[in-house]
């Protein structure tokens, strides 16, 4: 019998796979040392209650915080119900038949699809067909779309993860199919329906491409956070600061400082994803 | 005895697989039997016909009648919440829901209207010989039990509804022997108010617990009386092997 003592071929190995994690890792702490150094300078309490000023050279970044914030509520207002409950119809009453099947591979495909069709699809449909015109609940509706692939596909592999005989214990005690899914189903699978919301949250609030033809502006002077009006973004505000302004490099600060604002609180929604994980794993237990 | 619960001419199949072929079996008010067989015999989808659990499954093909005393199980205007409320079902694994102890009582009357009041719950507990060990933690996630005490939660749950029959998919298949004894106990103590049918791999368990008990093989019901005839006196030679242990 031979035994296998070759240890060179395990080191390198071990050595292999340690290394790309690092390499990786490398790049990733680059990127985040780039706009944590360039961008903590302007970052002040002005920076983030103050509208743009002077052209945006001057004053904070105020009114892109609204329009993303407004943005990804009417994203979340849209997708959460519409995915979720598809998500339930599919997992929990459609049978598993060629229609069902097509359905969930269409799905699958649609969050494959690049954002910028997206924005053309809105576009076309809420702008022009719908008339909503550019505007935030045209812009929030796309993003909306851009969405509803990933809650459903997350909320669908949350409730795939729930047994069979949990759904039993309730249908045995008199509970009709909805009561089940209502009172047990759903509660045991809220963490990985949160986590998947939250995380598909965060990545809509980034994304620029859908929202680019259907209601973000370059700048918007006084007031915002009209449902039917455009509105300026953090992602978009970002893009146009660092290529379109026509003094780059005088509002370049403000530029890394709306980056870090921008991974902060894509940051800040990955975390509240965490906690609510934790919370109810600890509950579960 | 009176029939509580019977099978009249059942086949059931799932897709092109036939599991049940033409079963006729009955079972008698507030006594325990014992279904016992080889794995696959048909055993659980017998037992899970009686509850209608087969209608979860789009590819089940059930023929045949049964019956609870005069009620047609499968009557198009008999609601199955009904039929569930009626006859109870205890599982293989505990599945208690992922609610506190009291919580999984409660829900059960609650979603049939039923009273959910703290005596009833502790009435339910208290039948189901757990009462004592969680009086002081009724809000306490029931996933924090043992295994046997989550089993024992589940016949509570069960018992709260009142129920005329209750089903046992093996339910001490996966407690030890301790836990497994507490609950035959409870069983045997349920038989006073409860029909009760169980499936079981132990023969010393059929033994111990039941009144009567039916052999399967095959999807067929090979031979069914008195538990102490059955393995002292079987008639098929089946029967003989299996409680013998030649196969299984």
């Amino acid at each position: 019998m031979q035994y296998k003592t070759n240890k060179l071929s395990s080191v390198i190995e071990w050595g292999t796979l340690l290394s790309t994690t690092l390499i990786v890792c490398f790049f990733l702490i680059v990127i985040i040392w780039e706009i944590v150094s360039k961008g903590a300078s302007s970052l002040s309490w002005e920076f983030i209650s103050k509208v743009p000023s002077e052209g945006m050279t001057k004053g904070g970044i105020l009114t892109p915080i609204i329009g993303t914030v407004l943005l990804t509520l009417i994203t979340a207002l849209f997708a959460i119900p519409f995915g979720v409950c598809c998500a339930i119809y599919l997992n929990e009453y459609a049978e598993n038949n060629w229609l069902t099947r097509t359905i969930r591979a269409a799905i699958r495909n649609l969050s494959g699809v690049p954002s910028i069709i997206y924005g053309l699809f809105g576009l076309a449909l809420f702008v022009q067909a719908l008339q909503f015109g550019t505007s935030l609940i045209a812009a929030g509706l796309t993003l909306g779309l851009l969405s509803l692939p990933y809650i459903i596909t997350t909320t669908e592999e949350a409730l795939k993860r729930i047994p069979n005989s949990t759904r039993e214990a309730a249908l045995a005690v008199g509970a009709t199919k909805f009561e089940t899914i209502k009172d047990v189903v759903l509660p045991s699978a809220m963490s990985g329906i949160l986590t998947g919301v939250v995380l598909t949250l965060s990545r809509a609030a980034g994304e620029t491409a859908p929202i680019l033809f259907t209601g973000a502006a370059f700048y918007i002077n006084g007031s915002t956070g009209y449902i039917n009006q455009e509105f300026m973004a953090l992602p978009y505000h970002l893009y146009m600061l660092s290529t379109q302004h026509q003094s780059i490099d005088q509002v370049r600060p403000i530029a890394y400082g709306t980056a870090l604002v921008l991974v902060i609180v894509v940051f800040l929604l990955n975390l509240t994803a965490f906690y609510i994980r934790y919370k109810y794993r600890k509950n579960e237990n | 005895m009176k029939t509580k619960l019977s099978a009249e001419n059942l086949n059931i199949s799932f897709g092109d697989k036939q599991v049940l072929k033409n079963i006729n079996v009955s079972f008698a008010e507030k006594e325990i039997t014992a279904l016992i067989g080889p794995s696959g015999c048909g055993k659980s989808t017998l037992l899970r016909s009686f509850n209608r659990m087969h209608d979860l499954s789009p590819d089940a093909h059930i023929n045949g009648i049964l019956r609870l005393e005069d009620l047609d199980l499968y009557a198009k205007n008999v609601p199955v919440t009904e039929i569930r409320k009626r006859i109870g079902m205890v599982f293989q694994k505990a599945n208690p829901f992922p609610k506190s102890i009291y919580e999984n009582i409660a829900y059960g009357l609650k979603i049939n209207n039923l009273p959910h009041d703290k005596e009833v719950i502790q009435k339910a507990l208290e039948e189901a010989y757990l009462w004592d060990e969680v009086k002081n933690d009724l809000k306490m996630p029931a996933t924090r039990l043992s295994g046997g005490q989550q089993q024992r939660l589940c016949i509570a749950r069960a018992v709260a509804l009142r129920p005329e029959v209750i089903l046992m998919d093996e339910p001490c298949s996966a407690l030890d022997p301790v836990s497994t004894l507490k609950i035959e106990e409870l069983i045997k103590h349920l038989k006073k108010k409860y029909t009760i049918v169980i499936v079981t791999h132990n023969m010393q368990q059929a033994q111990r617990i039941a009144d009567k008990t039916v052999f399967m093989y095959l999807g067929e019901v090979k031979e069914e009386g008195i538990t102490s005839d059955i393995f002292n006196h079987p008639k098929n030679e089946m029967t003989s092997n299996y409680i013998n242990g030649h196969f299984g």
